[in-house]
């Protein structure tokens, strides 16, 4: 009678076996884009400071920002950004009450990650 | 005792009692950015790689500085909004308080830097 039985069935929200959904995956990367974006912000802005400062120090850090290394942040940021956009635009027609029916939504979802490469090769090809 | 309704108390007020500023500074700086980026990008990617004296002559036009300027200081108070939903989400306590404390400062700080090197180089 005190037999306490284990539970077998899983636990609700289990990540590990949680089918992923679109709704779920693009508001969770409208949360890492948005917060990833500081890293870019921050390479930019001290890439501005160093041409206030001068051509020295304006030489070192501008060798940063146009390193692999800077082209790997800016690249990933402009996606970020393209992403992040979309997904703003998102929740505004979302806030005006429209777009929320689940299969509009997911639709919507892969507009924003579809969208946000294609906006960010043709940046890369513009620029 | 004051004679109201229950709709009448709560109308306008979120648990913080702010109502819904919050979220309404998200909306307007959300549609300002729509506005700005992508011009911002443009001029930002274009200029990236070229000379200290391009660069200059780029952020020295009254346009190019008034609008990184706005994109900078815009897009941080944007920015800190968004982290502090991301920390309370995550965070409690002591812990919370300092990174919502740091996260704001140095939002202001990347402002400030940002916006000294913009004058410097325009004026």
């Amino acid at each position: 009678m005190a037999d306490v039985k284990p539970v077998e069935r899983p636990l609700s929200p289990h990540l590990q076996i949680y089918r992923p959904q679109m709704t779920s995956i693009s508001s969770i990367l409208t949360r890492i884009t948005g917060n990833g974006l500081i890293v870019g912000v921050v390479l930019m802005i001290w890439w501005l400071v160093a041409a206030a400062v001068g051509p020295e120090y304006f030489a070192t850090v501008n060798a940063i920002a146009t390193s692999w290394f800077g082209d790997l942040v800016f690249t990933l940021s402009l996606l970020a950004v393209w992403y992040h956009y979309l997904a703003g635009l998102r929740h505004l027609y979302f806030d005006a009450g429209k777009g929320l029916e689940i299969e509009t939504a997911e639709t919507l979802g892969w507009a924003c990650i579809v969208g946000s490469v294609v906006l960010t090769v043709l940046t890369l090809l513009v620029i | 005792m004051r004679y109201l309704t229950d709709r009448k108390r709560a109308e306008g007020k979120g648990a913080s009692g702010t109502g819904t500023e919050h979220h309404w500074y998200m909306t307007v700086s959300a549609v300002g950015l729509a506005v700005m980026v992508p011009t911002f990008l443009y001029i930002f990617g274009s200029t990236l790689g070229g000379s200290h004296e391009e660069v200059l002559a780029t952020f020295q036009r009254p346009f190019v500085a008034i609008l990184s300027a706005m994109v900078l200081v815009v897009g941080l108070n944007h920015f800190h909004r968004g982290a502090r939903v991301l920390i309370e989400d995550y965070m409690r306590g002591m812990n919370r308080k300092f990174a919502l404390i740091f996260v704001i400062t140095f939002s202001y700080f990347l402002m400030a830097a940002g916006l000294y090197a913009l004058a410097k180089i325009a004026l």
